[in-house]
């Protein structure tokens, strides 16, 4: 735990120093970063720890940004309010999907999610007169009184979004820690013999849901917040797999790598994107080659290195360190059955 | 009435749509124990194939033997490079990796052909058919459309059933060390399996592209009703996944129809979701399984 905490000051005073020094479109860049990194923590929490795959994260991080957009645009509350209530209300979507999840085993789960993933973003084109139908509603946010007229709102935006994906990171690696992590990956690893130890298997698979949705709600709102917008085209099925692919890229189930996955997720859509355009290839091409890249990535790196890159650290980490790990009861589900499922941090 | 008949005939087409698609997961399941969600991309990409060889020889039935052609190799070296090595994994390592291709497929599609919905033809015409003077609300090419997937079904069946490498397939999936042990070489059985359900998603791709139109993303749909199907059926059961098809084709044109909205409208996604849930929640083994006893 205070090695979490640690990591996260750090992390901390690297997105202040960077969100001050870089212009304000690399603010823009980090406050998605951080958005993303909320929604890939609540994923590879679920899916690492609790050992349930989703496919339609995107779809509750359309929740999440509906919440809020729908808040925003009625009432005039706090903001800090409106976002805690997007994050309960998507923890309340999904508790629903959790229940029925909590029965599903892997492939059919994963088939439940993609439906929902692609089901749920027609509610709001069947709604137009609530949702905004294909135009969304849009979301905007002043910059605090206190930070004067000419601070720039892509900063304050980095700092918000940082900020909250920092809070979940820790929150998450508290839960992990204790008792709920240790259900978790009890049901994980062997369900009947979890349930014959006393773990409540069903609640302990609908409390990971629940939490997991909560992290892309939260997520959502940001992203909906950095965006100024919200509209059914901006969750697509591609988002819930970017947000597995970030998963998978920095390590399943270790938050260090929901965040170097995100950032590898959000540098390479924009850099391929500007490197297309730039070769002058069509926006259509540019915008389908970090999709083909993705899956390229998440075949490759689950054939060759399932660990992702937080275990390529660990292991550099730990052969500098000579013989001896670092951490210092090592990890038990590190034979070579259990790949890309590991504990966290 | 003659609405309810129209619906019902052309819910059957769309029906045995999903039901190919619902085959092709479920022999794969039988097989590998997986599910292959890269099936849709699959079926997408041999349609452009076949799309490709349609607009540059303009001979319909070349594109559509292409493109069963490509299917089988598809499936074929899917399995043999990236399936194969995920098979003593965790489950999940498979489920990402057919995802993984789902994606690689849908943005190969993008870069080659461009995002924009292109229309595929028919094999027959498409001008409704009658009885008498009543409309029947099916053309000539919905009756081949089902008329394709039944007799696909069909060989498949008697396949299966009655020659001697079906019963090698039968054995391996029933239980592999045991037809290992017989001297199967199950390796070679799976990659068939592959193979074949490339095809049917082919085929399905091929009959079901004239109406929802063809891009890169545009089986995604498709291929969660035909999951859906085969859920309905099971997932273990290939008569159950052609009925649970039918169902779910005649179940969201009655949504489509009496609800609202016509075919292809966002209820009827919706409410093929709700079918989902409520069957997993009550009948997880499918509509048609009787009680199962569970090893501990």
């Amino acid at each position: 735990m205070r090695r979490a905490l640690a990591g996260v000051l750090i992390t901390a005073v690297v997105v202040w120093v960077l969100s001050v020094k870089l212009s304000a479109f690399r603010d823009f860049q980090i406050a998605e970063i951080a958005a993303y990194t909320t929604a890939v923590a609540g994923l590879t929490v679920l899916t690492g720890l609790s050992g349930q795959i989703s496919l339609g994260h995107g779809a509750f991080m359309a929740v999440g940004a509906y919440t809020i957009a729908l808040l925003m645009l009625h009432l005039n509350w706090s903001f800090y309010l409106v976002l805690v209530l997007a994050g309960l209300a998507t923890a309340g979507a999904g508790a629903v999907v959790g229940i029925a999840a909590a029965r599903l085993s892997g492939p059919y789960l994963a088939g439940a999610t993609l439906m929902l993933g692609i089901a749920l973003p027609s509610i709001a084109n069947a709604y137009p007169g609530v949702f905004g139908g294909e135009q969304g509603l849009p979301v905007t946010l002043a910059t605090p009184g206190f930070l004067g007229v000419s601070f720039p709102p892509t900063r304050w935006q980095a700092w918000l979004a940082g900020a909250v994906a920092l809070v979940v990171l820790l929150a998450l690696a508290s839960l992990s820690r204790g008792r709920v992590g240790r259900d978790w990956r009890a049901v994980r690893d062997d369900e009947v013999a979890a349930a014959l130890a006393g773990v409540n298997v069903a609640r302990a698979r609908v409390l990971a849901f629940v939490i997991s949705a909560a992290c892309a709600g939260l997520a959502g709102a940001m992203l909906a917040v950095i965006t100024n917008l919200v509209a059914p085209g901006g969750y697509p099925v591609t988002l819930s797999i970017t947000l597995l692919t970030a998963a998978v890229i920095g390590g399943i189930g270790t938050l260090p790598g929901a965040i170097w996955g995100s950032i590898v997720v959000v540098v390479l859509q924009t850099y391929i994107t500007d490197l297309a355009t730039s070769h002058g290839l069509s926006p259509t091409v540019g915008a389908n080659i970090p999709v083909a890249a993705y899956g390229a990535i998440l075949i490759l790196v689950m054939l060759v290195f399932p660990q992702g890159l937080q275990g390529a650290i660990r292991k550099l980490l730990t052969g500098f360190a000579g013989a001896t790990p670092l951490r210092r009861n090592p990890a038990p589900d590190e034979s070579p059955e259990k790949e890309g499922t590991h504990e966290l941090l | 009435m003659v609405e309810f008949l129209q619906l019902t005939l052309s819910g059957i087409v769309f029906g045995m749509i999903y039901a190919a698609i619902a085959l092709s997961l479920v022999l794969i399941w039988r097989g590998t124990r997986l599910l292959n969600f890269a099936q849709g991309g699959m079926a997408m990409f041999t349609t452009f194939v076949a799309l490709e060889i349609v607009y540059k020889t303009h001979s319909y039935w070349l594109g559509f033997v292409v493109a069963l052609a490509a299917g089988l190799a598809l499936g074929a070296v899917t399995e043999l490079t990236i399936i194969r090595p995920t098979l003593n994994k965790p489950e999940l390592n498979s489920v990402i990796v057919t995802i993984g291709l789902l994606v690689l497929l849908e943005g190969l599609a993008g870069i080659l052909y461009g995002g924009q919905y292109r229309s595929f033809p028919t094999a027959f015409s498409q001008s409704g058919l009658h009885i008498g003077k009543t409309a029947l609300g099916v053309g000539r090419d919905d009756v081949f459309v089902a008329l394709a997937v039944l007799a696909t079904t069909l060989i498949l069946a008697v396949v299966f059933r009655y020659t001697s490498a079906g019963l090698r397939m039968r054995a391996a999936a029933f239980n592999a060390t045991v037809a290992r042990l017989a001297g199967i070489r199950v390796a070679r059985v799976l990659t068939v399996g592959w193979a074949l359900a490339g095809l049917l998603g082919a085929l399905a791709g091929l009959l079901v592209s004239p109406s929802t139109y063809l891009y890169p993303d545009s089986m995604d749909a498709i291929f969660v009703y035909g999951f859906t199907a085969a859920v309905l059926g099971g997932l273990d059961s290939p008569a159950g996944s052609v009925a649970g098809g039918v169902i779910l084709g005649v179940g969201l044109n009655y949504v489509a129809g009496y609800v609202g909205g016509g075919r292809g409208s966002d209820l009827e996604s919706i409410a093929a979701m709700g079918l989902l849930v409520i069957v997993l929640m009550l009948r997880p083994a499918g509509l048609f399984a009787g009680a199962k006893t569970r090893r501990v």
